[in-house]
């Protein structure tokens, strides 16, 4: 009787409220296309705005902003290419050395370690990606850089010193020692990504090779081709990083605008001298110049980073 | 000439009865099989004799182990993470004390769903195989593609889109192409775990065909659920049940007058 009496109740219920239920979720449809909405139109406020301030700068400079030499707050001359050159150096310098590290982690990770390794190296590797930049700045202060200076950097010049990368006095901090942090900084994003990558390939792919007499090696390859635009994917993450790397880079790179051959010198970036400079620059078209620089950064890494994205949903979206 | 069949053991080598006094050497021979995942044990002591140049189908309900015993004689089950006991022999060699690769280049397999390579077109799908492997000469690589392509009835379904991706194709076309890349590495034993069972009546007639041509070269293990197939295309049957091997004759016997009841109820429908 009751029994009966509850499912007339549950039927009732469901009757009374499907309609209700399905404007519920067109509501929350709508709702949450907002928020993403609102989302978007931040992005593109943030950048009409800092259009709008460096507006001054683009005006005067034009594009010789983007291939002067000179950064001279006090003749009002504003050429940001160190700092260009400065971003785009220690970023790649970053990526040669860790791109091929990550990729050794992520196929040890995800083809070769036994399930016991792999998920708390896994684990500390995404704990890398964790630690405050500041940290690693500190860290790269008081050990990366006296390590440069006494060891790796009179390497170098004692055996690779006729190369003009390689030219110069040892001081520590510089272009080597901000490439070496950023390293550090990004390979935990390419690792566990390409990691990730590499596991959504399914099993099957791995089966039909190894079942055709494939070695491990040669599976592994075949993964690894599957898996291509994917890690190209997760590097352009890593880069993103690398670009946008504000506080460890500032910490290290010497902080000087030149442009020079050598990984010794010292260098800036654009996020550093934007970090550095904002609070003194005094004169409008000063705080112009370094918005403009804020503006390249901010288009670079959009780019950098919706090309990663894209690549990195093809891969385990496709394969799924 | 059948009647001790009742008496054996399943524990015990079950070797088929010779047909019409033609005599068969045996291909691969299974010892006490015993399959684990983990802790779950999915074959229990299965002893096999597989004769050369013929085929052997194994039937029985989903679940009872017949792709994991399939993937014993090749090696896959360990890729699959599973564990195993006995011994399982190629031309009376032990293949759990060679080189896996070796192995898998001798028993080629034909996986239950057809698993082509995404990235690479029908044509390299199918050479990929002699690629890995090496060895044949590029001006003979199309001519085994083709070969291959046509034994698996496939050929003239994509002889002018050969560049295309392998995933363009349809479900049983991709499981053709599966088995046109088994074939193409040429090995002795071809282990095929339901070939057929996303192809349509006239794809599948033309498998039957293949394996029944096949079997002049190869030696066959077929898993299939399609009692009528078996019953086309194999010389013995084996039946599986809950992980062990409960009956193994001439198909002719197991479809005729199966000696264990579980054999014939399966047969008839009355389970499974
Ligand atoms: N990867 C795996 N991990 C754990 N257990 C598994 C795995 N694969 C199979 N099993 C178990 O092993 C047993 C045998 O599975 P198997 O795939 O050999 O059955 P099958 O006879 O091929 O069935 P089907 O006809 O459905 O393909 C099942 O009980 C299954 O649950
Ligand atoms: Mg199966």
């Amino acid at each position: 009787m009751k029994y009966q009496n509850q499912e007339s109740i549950v039927s009732h219920l469901r009757l009374k409220t499907s309609p209700r239920h399905n404007l519920g979720d067109v509501v929350f449809k709508y709702t949450t296309m907002i928020f993403a909405l609102i989302v978007l139109s931040l992005i593109l406020l943030m950048g009409y705005e800092m259009y709008q301030d460096s507006k001054p700068s683009i005006l005067k400079f034009g594009w010789s902003f983007l291939t002067g030499t000179t950064w001279d707050p006090v003749q009002e001359e504003y050429g940001a290419l160190p700092f260009i050159f400065g971003t785009l150096v220690s970023s790649a310098i970053a990526l040669v050395i860790a791109l091929p590290l990550s990729i050794g982690i992520a196929i040890f990770l995800s083809e070769l370690a036994p399930p016991r390794l792999e998920r708390p190296l896994s684990f500390l590797i995404e704990l890398l990606a964790g630690i405050p930049s500041i940290v690693y700045g500190l860290w790269g202060i008081f050990v990366l850089v006296p390590w440069i200076r006494t060891s790796i950097e009179p390497f170098f010049s004692r055996h690779l010193g006729f190369l003009p990368i390689f030219h110069g006095a040892p001081y520590g901090f510089g272009m080597l020692a901000a490439g070496l942090i950023l390293s550090i900084m990004v390979l935990p994003i390419i690792a566990s990504i390409s990691r990730d990558v590499l596991k959504s390939v399914p099993q099957t792919q791995r089966e039909a090779s190894l079942g055709l007499g494939a070695t491990k090696w040669q599976s592994i390859r075949l993964i690894l081709k599957d898996a291509k635009s994917g890690i190209l994917g997760a590097t352009l993450l890593g880069l993103g990083r690398a670009i946008g790397e504000t506080m460890a880079v500032t910490m290290v790179i010497g902080n000087r605008p030149t442009i020079s051959y050598s990984l010794f010198d010292p260098g800036y970036t654009m996020a550093s001298v934007i970090a550095n400079e904002f609070t003194e620059a005094t004169s409008s078209m000063y705080i112009s110049a370094l918005i403009e620089i804020a503006l390249l950064l901010f288009v670079m890494t959009i780019i950098v980073n919706m090309l990663a994205r894209i690549l990195v949903w093809s891969v385990t979206r496709s394969t799924r | 000439m059948t009647t001790d069949v009742i008496s054996r053991s399943t524990t015990l080598s079950a070797k088929p009865t010779e047909k019409q006094g033609q005599s068969t050497s045996v291909k691969m021979t299974a010892r006490n099989i015993n399959a684990f995942f983990g802790k779950v044990q999915a074959l229990y002591d299965v002893n096999l004799d597989i004769a050369g140049n013929r085929v052997l189908a194994i039937i029985g309900p989903s679940g009872c182990g017949k792709s994991t015993f399939l993937r014993c004689l090749n090696r896959m089950h360990e890729v699959a993470g599973g564990t195993m006991t006995g011994t399982v022999e190629l031309d009376g060699q032990n293949i759990y004390g060679t080189d896996a690769v070796l192995v898998r280049k001798r028993v080629g397999m034909v996986f239950q769903k057809a698993n082509p390579f995404p990235t690479m077109s029908i044509f390299d799908n199918v050479a990929i195989g002699l690629r890995l492997t090496g060895g044949v000469p590029k001006s003979q690589m199309n001519d085994v593609v083709e070969h291959s392509l046509k034994q698996a009835a496939l050929w003239d379904e994509v002889k002018d889109s050969l560049n295309k991706s392998g995933v363009s194709l349809s479900g049983g076309q991709q499981q053709r192409l599966c088995i046109a890349r088994t074939l193409a590495v040429n090995p002795e034993v071809i282990l095929m775990d339901e070939p057929a069972s996303a192809l349509d009546p006239i794809a599948t007639a033309k498998i039957e065909e293949l394996i029944y041509e096949l079997k002049k070269d190869f030696t066959i293990v077929i898993v299939t659920h399609n009692m009528q197939q078996a019953a086309r295309v194999s010389n013995t049957t084996a039946f599986f049940y809950m992980g062990k091997l409960i009956e193994f004759d001439e198909t002719k016997t197991i479809f005729t007058s199966p000696k264990q009841k579980q054999t014939e109820d399966y047969i008839t429908g009355r389970f499974g």
